[in-house]
C-alpha cells in the first residue's frame, strides 16, 4: 500500500498546497480544532474531530447568492457566480464524509443547487481514519465503518506512517499527484492498529444503539408519541446542535443593503428558532415542543422516507458533547421507541 | 458558471394594479421585454420579491391560458405585501419559478363536474383553475363556484365574477357574506354552511380554499352530505425560502409544501401529522 513517513507529512502539505488550496485541521490556541486554510509550519491536529463540521467547505454558513442594483422603479439582477478554484480538505473523519452524501442528496437532486455543486466538483476530499473513537461516537449506528472512512481518498495512520487508497477518480488524481513522495509498504502495523481501533470501537458505551425502529414507516406513530413533551420541555432553543451538525441543511435567505445595491445572501438557518416558520398569519410550530420534534422527525423519520433509508445523522457526536442542556439525538432515540 | 440557478430570479415589470378590496389588489406582470416571464400551470405559485425588503411565495391567480401575462392577487398582510401595495405601476420586480405541483387539470378532473369553494383571498389560486376550465369548457362537466368573503366589500375579483362568470352558461355562481349589508341581496352566511345548504350533488370533485377554519368546517360539512376525502383538492401555505424543497421549513410530516403540493387531496393530506 502506497505509504509516507509521518516524519515527511509537512513535505507532503507543501506538495499539495503548491498545487491547490490546503485545508487541515488544526489546533486553535484555545486548544479546540478547526479546518484551516494549509500554510508552510502548520501542524494538523490529532484531536478526534474539528469543533464544526466540514460542511462549511460545500455549505458554507453565509454566502452571496446575488446582488441587485435598484435604481427608482429599475431593478437590474446581477450573477455573481464564478467558478470555484480546486481545493483539497485533508483529515475528514469518516462521520463528516458521509454527511457528505447527505447533503448530496438535498442539494444536488434537481433543481441542482449550482452553489453547492461548484465547490462539490472543485472539493477533492482526502479522510483520515479514526484511531481514538470517543465515548460520544455512534457513527457505527448508520452503517459507518471509521477505521475505512469513504471520500475521494482515505488514508490511514499506524503511527509512523500515513497510507493511502484512492475511492474515486478524484482521489486518484490526488495521490497520483503526490505519488513522488510516497513508497510502497507493506500494511502488518496497520493492520494491527485497525484491530485495536475496532476494539475500542466495540467497548464504546453507544457501540450497541440501533436504528432499527426508526424510519419511515409509523411516521404518525413517532409523531403523536407522548414522549416529545418531556424531552423538549427543557430545550433552549438556542440551535447550537444545528450549527455544529454536519447534516443540518436548512437554510435563510436575507437581503442587505450596501448602500450601494443589495446583496442577497443564503445563511444558515435553524428549526430550532421560533421565528422559523412564522408568517404573516401565524406559526404552525408554535412552542418548543413542535420544533425540537420537528429537528429529529426529520433526521430520524422524514428523510430516511424520503431516501431510501438512509437517516440524517451521522453519529458524530457533536450535539452530544455541545448541548447545554445535554439533550441529544440518542437520548431521543433511546426515548422514543415505537414498538 | 453557464447553469441557470433557480434562486437567481428574472424581472417582472408591473404593468397593471388593480384595487379588488380595501386589503387586495391583483397585480399584472410582464417580462420586461413583454409577455409572460414563464409558464405555469393552475396552482403553481411564484416567488416575487423586491430586494432589500423581503421575499415570499405567492399563488398564480391567472390561468396559463392567458398568453398575455400573470396576475397575483396579494393580500395586504406583512412587510412585503405592504410595500407591494405601495407600488405604483412600471415598478420592477423579482420574480422566480414556477414552484409546486398543480391541480390535476389535465387529469384526475378532466370530464369531471366541479365545485370550487372559496373563501376570502383563497379564490386567488382558485381562480387560475376557473379560468382555465372556462377556456377549456369542452373538457369539464357542469362547475359550481361557492364563494364567500367578510363583507360584499372583501370579494376579490367581483366584477369578473359579476361580468364574466355569472354570464357563462354552465357555470352556477353562488355568492355569500358574514354579516347582513345595505345593497346586498344576495345570501347571508358562512360558506361551511351555505354549502351543506346547497346540497351539491357528491358526484362532484371539489376544490377549496380559503382560512384554515374555513376549510375544517367545509371539510366536515362535505363529509356529512356525503363526499369522501379522495373528492377534495385543497391548496397549503406554510413560510417558504428556497420553492424547492431544499431550505427545509415548509415541511408537513415527509413532504414538503412547496415541491410536493402546495395541492394535495385530503386523503393524502390524512396521511400525514396534523401540524398546519
Amino acid at each position: 500500500m502506497l505509504r509516507i513517513s509521518l516524519d515527511k507529512i509537512d513535505e507532503l502539505f507543501e506538495a499539495v498546497n503548491s498545487q491547490q488550496a490546503l485545508y487541515i485541521p488544526t489546533d486553535r490556541k484555545d486548544g479546540a480544532a478547526e479546518y484551516k486554510k494549509y500554510e508552510s509550519g502548520m501542524k494538523m491536529s490529532d484531536k478526534l474531530n474539528t469543533v464544526r463540521s466540514a460542511k462549511d467547505f460545500f455549505f458554507p454558513q453565509t454566502e452571496n447568492l446575488v446582488e441587485f442594483k435598484m435604481e427608482g422603479k429599475k431593478i437590474e439582477v446581477k450573477d455573481i457566480r464564478e467558478e470555484s478554484e480546486d481545493f483539497v480538505i485533508f483529515g475528514v473523519r469518516a462521520c463528516d464524509a458521509r454527511s457528505f452524501t447527505i447533503l448530496d442528496k438535498v442539494y444536488l437532486v434537481e433543481p441542482v443547487d449550482s452553489f453547492y455543486k461548484n465547490r462539490r466538483d472543485h472539493g477533492t476530499v482526502v479522510t483520515m481514519a479514526c484511531t481514538r473513537p470517543s465515548e460520544t461516537c455512534f457513527c457505527q449506528t448508520f452503517g459507518i465503518d471509521p477505521t475505512a472512512p469513504e471520500g475521494d481518498a482515505a488514508c490511514w495512520s499506524d503511527g509512523s506512517f500515513l497510507y493511502f487508497k484512492a475511492n474515486t477518480d478524484k482521489g486518484q488524481k490526488f495521490i497520483d499527484s503526490i505519488s513522488s513522495l510516497l513508497e510502497d509498504g507493506d500494511t502488518a502495523e496497520l493492520d494491527k492498529a485497525i484491530e485495536k481501533t475496532k476494539t475500542i470501537m466495540s467497548k464504546l458505551p453507544l457501540a450497541n444503539l440501533s436504528t432499527e425502529n426508526f424510519g419511515g414507516d409509523k411516521l404518525n406513530e413517532y409523531f403523536n408519541s407522548d414522549k416529545w413533551g418531556e424531552l423538549s420541555e427543557s430545550c433552549l432553543g438556542c440551535g447550537t446542535c444545528t450549527f455544529v451538525c454536519p447534516t443540518c441543511q436548512c437554510y435563510d435567505i436575507k437581503d442587505f443593503n450596501t448602500g450601494d445595491g443589495i446583496k442577497r445572501f443564503r445563511c444558515w438557518d435553524s428549526c430550532m428558532y421560533s421565528d422559523f416558520t412564522k408568517m404573516a398569519h401565524g406559526n404552525p410550530r408554535l412552542t418548543q415542543l413542535e420544533r425540537f420534534r420537528q429537528r429529529f422527525m426529520h433526521k430520524l423519520v422524514y428523510f430516511p422516507k424520503n431516501n431510501e433509508g438512509e437517516f440524517g445523522c451521522v453519529g458524530c457526536g457533536r450535539c452530544l458533547s455541545k448541548c447545554p442542556i445535554s439533550m441529544n439525538i440518542v437520548k431521543v432515540m433511546k426515548a422514543l421507541e415505537v414498538k | 458558471m453557464n447553469s441557470n440557478d433557480t434562486l437567481i430570479p428574472y424581472i417582472g415589470v408591473v404593468t397593471d394594479i388593480r384595487i379588488d378590496t380595501p386589503d387586495v389588489k391583483t397585480f399584472r406582470v410582464e417580462a420586461p421585454e413583454g409577455g409572460k416571464v414563464f409558464e405555469h400551470m393552475p396552482g403553481q405559485c411564484a416567488m416575487l420579491s423586491i430586494p432589500g425588503v423581503g421575499e415570499a411565495m405567492f399563488s398564480i391567480t391567472s390561468s396559463p391560458t392567458n398568453k398575455e401575462f400573470m396576475e397575483f392577487s396579494i393580500k395586504k398582510c406583512g412587510c412585503l405585501t405592504n410595500w407591494l401595495h405601495a407600488m405604483d405601476v412600471g415598478q420592477m420586480i423579482t420574480i422566480r419559478g414556477p414552484y409546486g405541483n398543480a391541480f390535476p387539470v389535465e387529469t384526475e378532473l378532466k370530464g369531471k363536474d366541479l365545485l370550487f369553494i372559496a373563501g376570502g383571498i383563497g379564490l386567488a389560486p382558485l381562480r387560475s383553475v376557473i379560468n382555465y376550465v372556462r377556456d377549456n369548457r369542452d373538457n369539464y362537466g357542469d362547475v359550481q363556484i361557492v364563494y364567500g368573503s367578510r363583507s360584499k366589500d372583501d370579494l376579490v375579483d367581483y366584477k369578473e365574477i359579476l361580468d364574466e362568470w355569472m354570464s357563462d352558461k354552465g357555470i352556477d355562481v353562488n355568492l355569500t357574506i358574514d354579516n347582513p349589508q345595505e345593497g346586498w341581496d344576495g345570501h347571508v352566511g358562512f360558506v361551511p354552511n351555505y354549502v351543506k345548504e346547497l346540497n351539491p350533488s357528491t358526484s362532484k370533485t371539489v376544490l377549496v380554499c380559503g382560512p384554515p377554519i374555513m376549510i375544517k368546517f367545509t371539510l366536515a360539512g362535505l363529509k356529512e352530505l356525503g363526499f369522501t376525502e379522495t373528492q377534495v383538492y385543497t391548496t397549503m401555505e406554510l413560510r417558504m425560502k428556497c420553492g424547492v424543497g431544499k431550505c427545509g421549513r415548509c415541511n408537513i410530516g415527509n413532504k414538503y409544501v412547496c415541491k410536493d403540493g402546495p395541492v394535495f387531496r385530503f386523503d393524502q393530506l390524512d396521511e400525514l401529522p396534523d401540524e398546519y
